[in-house]
């Protein structure tokens, strides 16, 4: 089966392309990119502000369960245009990452389903590079508290 | 690529993730590892026995007892991958989709 969603990250380029292809009229997609209700359930994340214009700005925050912030970004947004394409920056705050710029383009296909392309251009392609490692690390680190919980867990059996 | 597939498939499970903590900081036999673990001891050694697979683990024969120890070079290799990222984004707009395919402009 053809993955939906496709990440092209060449050698010796500083940019990631990333594709998908929804089954979603190209109006419903360009809204959740809009509507800050609807960006926090699918992105994780909270807004803090989400200014969709020339010259506008966004800020997200995401805390964990004590309330603690855990990831900060925020933007500004250089071109709106609805229903075909964003450009924007996007910086992670207290990280050593560089801002990055965001071309998001938005495709009618056909009456119902549409298509997102989305480059990202980096700093360099260091940059690019841990930035793809980072999933992977969080998914460690996940299992590293799971085995702090089991270590817990024996400890306080005995 | 079968063989890419495999390896994030072997890594995507939380039992083998911990396994490959657990033995990062040093080589333990099956039961040592199984220890560790709620689960029955037979589900334990088949996640050993698909990261041996995938070669996140080698083994090691010491007298009597098998050794498991971590491959560093497979799990560097891993993550030069795009593939977490990748899943990431596919899970994001999975949910996007999701959310829209139910999204009621009246509400």
């Amino acid at each position: 089966m053809e993955q939906k969603t496709k990440v092209s990250a060449e050698d010796g380029k500083h940019v990631i392309l990333i594709t998908r292809i929804f089954e979603l009229s190209v109006e419903l997609l360009f809204k959740a990119y809009v509507e800050p209700e609807i960006v926090e359930q699918w992105m994780g994340t909270k807004v803090l502000k989400l200014e969709n214009k020339k010259h506008g700005s966004y800020q997200f925050e995401t805390s964990d369960p004590q309330g603690n912030v855990v990831f900060r970004a925020n933007g500004t947004i250089h071109e709106f245009n609805p229903n075909e394409k964003i450009t924007r920056t996007f910086e992670m705050e207290n990280t050593p990452f560089p801002v990055q710029l965001e071309f998001l383009e938005f495709e009618k296909l056909t009456a119902e389903t549409s298509k997102l392309n989305m480059l990202i251009v980096f700093k360099s392609e260091e940059f690019r590079n841990q930035l793809l490692q980072m999933p992977f690390a969080q998914g460690i680190n996940m299992a590293h508290n799971r085995l702090e919980k089991v270590l817990t867990r024996l400890s306080s059996a005995l | 690529m079968n063989l890419r597939r495999d390896v994030f498939q072997a890594i995507a499970d939380p039992t083998r993730r911990t396994i490959l903590m657990l033995v990062a900081s040093q080589a333990m036999t099956a039961g040592a590892i199984a220890s560790n673990f709620d689960t029955a001891r037979p589900t334990v050694s088949k996640h050993l026995q698909i990261l041996t697979e995938c070669e996140l683990l080698k083994q090691e024969q010491n007298g009597r007892e098998i050794y498991y120890h971590l491959n560093p070079q497979k799990m560097k290799e891993i993550a030069d991958f795009i593939e977490p990222f990748r899943k990431m984004w596919d899970d994001r707009f999975n949910k996007l989709e999701r959310i829209m395919k139910n999204y009621k402009p009246n509400k």
